[in-house]
């Protein structure tokens, strides 16, 4: 039960931090200097978020080892674990593609996580209540900022909706997952074909004003990230984000 | 007793005029008592509590003010100095002072409004009516919802041209 409090931790530490360093790729070469900004605003919420799971899993850690010498922290959850040990959603890892790659993975994964902060912010454990209570605010802007965005591409140009209708086929069998519970998401109180319903209809909704066909939600669903079992594309991200503590261990700022 | 709490009550008013000088390293004209995220100070024996809460969870400042609380409050002869960041309630533009919203306004950047009118998360949320800090024009419009720091949103002035930071409601 405690172990899997640890793991659910992890999995929305990894997931937020995951999207946040890919996101972080798009610094210094957005489209105009607003919307890199803006993409980059959203990128240090994700990041952290992250921090606030990482640190509370690392305390939670902590406790159940009793082994002072060899405490875990935020950082050595970040930077020290291997690609089978992150549980992050495949969604969060794919590359970062074009800006409507980016705006929709954005979009999906804020609607998902706009839902799920609502429901831990009821949650009996105060931390994580509290977490979800201040990351539900600025997931809010998220969500406002990529929806519109899809609907501005959608609605455009013919290029920008051609664009936008790739990315939705490329992204879209990488949703499933966020809504198929992993073996430490049950009973943990999160009923997700409930959020599931929810995402579909606001992600409807902006499809509709976007003018996008909502895609076959019985396609087949890509799935592993909650296991471990990643895509080729997250030994890299790792291997970039956590070259320097690998390569001169134990260095700080 | 009833002296020593209200020993412990003078010595509590003398950390929280203490913090006075603490500033945020990104909006230098604000106190971080003008932010509203200095939530609590307790004193217990000889140790000094002072609970802090972020204004965004990413905001890069926050581990540059606990620094700097602690160094103001160990030049005033404190030495047991515990920082807590707390999470819940979450920090929210209501908790600025009025002084701060004064302040923020003299030095360019537009104050948050007193009624935020789009703090909710609908798509294409109208513009709010935000003022031109330099020539007090409503004509404004919004050129992004995200700034130069977490907190900011940029606007632009119809009226003097200016464009200017807007502390966003949170």
């Amino acid at each position: 039960m405690f172990q899997n409090k640890i793991d659910y931790l992890l999995f929305l530490a990894d997931s937020n931090l995951i999207l946040s360093q890919r996101n972080a790729e798009w610094c210094g070469h957005g489209p105009v200097l607003e919307q890199d900004i803006a993409i980059t605003n959203i990128t240090l919420d994700l990041l952290g978020q992250a921090r606030n799971f990482y640190q509370y899993a690392a305390t939670l850690i902590n406790q159940s080892t009793n082994q002072p010498t060899k405490l875990v922290s935020e950082d050595s959850l970040a930077y020290l674990r291997t690609e089978r040990e992150f549980k992050n959603l495949l969604l969060c890892e794919l590359p970062k593609g074009d800006w409507a790659q980016s705006v929709l993975k954005i979009f999906f994964f804020g609607v998902y996580a706009q839902l799920l902060y609502r429901e831990l912010m009821k949650n009996e454990d105060e931390q994580i209540a509290a977490i979800a209570e201040k990351s539900l605010k600025e997931t809010n802007y998220h969500v406002r900022w990529s929806g519109e965005w899809v609907i501005r591409m959608g609605d455009g140009t013919e290029e920008s909706n051609q664009r936008l209708k790739n990315a939705l086929q490329y992204l879209w069998p990488f949703t499933g997952e966020m809504f198929v519970a992993a073996a430490f998401e049950i009973n943990n109180g999160i009923n997700l074909s409930a959020i599931k319903e929810q995402w579909l209809q606001h992600v409807t909704t902006v499809f509709e004003e976007a003018t996008i066909s909502m895609p076959d939600i019985n396609a087949a669903m890509q799935s592993g990230g909650k296991q471990g079992i990643h895509t080729e594309h997250m030994g890299f991200i790792l291997a970039e984000m956590q070259y320097l503590q690998r390569t001169y261990p134990n260095s700080e700022w | 007793m009833q002296q020593q709490t209200i020993h412990i009550k003078q010595e509590e008013k003398k950390i929280w005029n203490i913090l006075e000088n603490v500033t945020d390293p990104e909006v230098p004209v604000l106190t971080i008592l003008d932010l509203g995220i200095v939530r609590n100070v307790a004193i217990n024996n000889n140790d000094v509590e002072i609970c802090i809460t972020p204004t965004y969870s990413g905001c890069p400042a926050m581990d540059m003010i606990a620094a700097n609380i602690r160094m103001e409050l160990m030049a005033a002869g404190y030495e047991n100095i515990f920082i807590k960041n707390i999470l819940s309630p979450a920090w929210t533009t209501d908790w600025m002072s009025e002084a701060g919203k004064q302040k923020l306004k003299a030095y360019g950047i537009a104050p948050p409004s007193d009624k935020p009118q789009v703090c909710n998360s609908g798509l294409f949320a109208p513009n709010e009516a935000i003022q031109c800090p330099q020539c007090n024009s409503y004509h404004t419009h919004r050129i992004s919802e995200f700034g130069s720091t977490a907190c900011k949103a940029l606007y632009q002035c119809d009226n003097c041209k200016e464009p200017f930071d807007y502390f966003k409601c949170h």
